[in-house]
């Protein structure tokens, strides 16, 4: 089973290098970071035997990159909006 | 082995050898979601780096080998399969597979670490290194010191790992791991895939922005 694992991890790692020279617009980051995650959700259920665990141990593995995400994401809402509008001059100190 | 008797791998603390296993690993668990916001931090600033500075991004990732880095990632893969590998021996009690995986886990870290070397004695040369001999905008320095504080925290935490490896052979030597108390070469496993999956995502952040359309043909 490691074996499989293994080779789909590798046939990823081509297939990423592969995508990135192909022009695909706003989608090159996506699909770049989506074969990331791929990879490393089989890491962790295979190899780190999550799939295997208890849910108690479920819940530990996945808090940590959950508080990841909404780190990032409350993170970039601030600076993704910070140009989207000014406030009107009068409100300027 | 007979109910009552107390099995020589179980500490006192615990009421048996499952719930002595299951504690270790939440425990490493839990250090491993520190770990997750540790890292989470460099790529937060990367993230908004890169959402201001997109074009020198760009640049800096193309100043970037894609051969050598691809060739890591997939040496790093393998270290992870030969480290799952040896965990699997552990459990089994095999003293002398364990042995032979952890050692081709070593040697795999320390070619990574190497060919890492040779990529950082590149980026000096070329006038890449973050400092007064930046040869560069600034911009692009943003770049590349994201490039170097990333790449060496994790390079800083294979080395970690190597130093573990040197502190787990003799103790594997001398039979200390049996198939009833492997919780530290299990925990250390947990370490090197997770060292495996920051360089996984590392790769396609670093190596693979904006790549020009096939540049090698």
């Amino acid at each position: 089973m490691y074996v499989t694992i293994v080779g789909c991890l590798f046939c990823l790692t081509v297939i990423t290098v592969l995508a990135a020279f192909i022009e695909l617009g706003v989608l090159n980051t996506p699909l770049a970071l989506g074969i990331a995650l791929l990879k490393a959700t089989l890491v962790v259920l295979f190899f780190m035997h999550v799939r295997y665990n208890t849910p108690l141990m479920w819940v530990f593995a996945a808090a940590g990159f959950f508080t990841l995400i909404i780190f990032l994401a409350l993170l970039m809402q601030d600076y993704m909006s910070r140009d989207w509008q000014r406030p009107p001059a009068e409100f300027l100190l | 082995m007979s109910s009552n008797a107390q099995p020589v791998a179980l500490n006192h603390q615990f009421e048996d050898l499952q719930q002595q296993y299951e504690a270790a690993n939440m425990g490493m668990w839990a250090f491993i979601a520190q770990e997750i916001m540790f890292f989470g931090g460099l790529f937060a600033g990367y993230t908004v780096y890169r959402f201001k500075y997109l074009g020198a991004f760009i640049e800096g990732s193309n100043h970037l080998p894609i051969e050598l880095g691809a060739l890591n990632t997939a040496v790093l893969i393998a270290s992870s399969f030969t480290m799952a590998m040896a965990v699997r021996a552990a459990q089994q009690g095999a003293k002398n597979p364990l042995l032979r995986w952890i050692l081709a886990t070593m040697v795999l870290g320390t070619t990574f670490l190497v060919i890492k070397a040779f990529e950082y004695a590149d980026k000096y040369h070329h006038g890449l290194l973050p400092g007064s001999s930046f040869e560069g905008s600034g911009q692009l320095k943003i770049f590349f010191s994201f490039y170097f504080a990333m790449t060496g925290m994790h390079a800083l935490h294979m080395i970690i790992g190597l130093g573990l490896i040197v502190w787990l052979i003799p103790k594997i030597r001398r039979g200390t791991y049996t198939s009833e108390y492997y919780s530290p070469i299990e925990n250390f496993g947990l370490y090197w895939h997770f060292v495996d999956i920051i360089w996984i995502f590392l790769f396609p952040l670093l190596y693979l922005i904006g790549r020009d359309p096939w540049p090698i043909m």
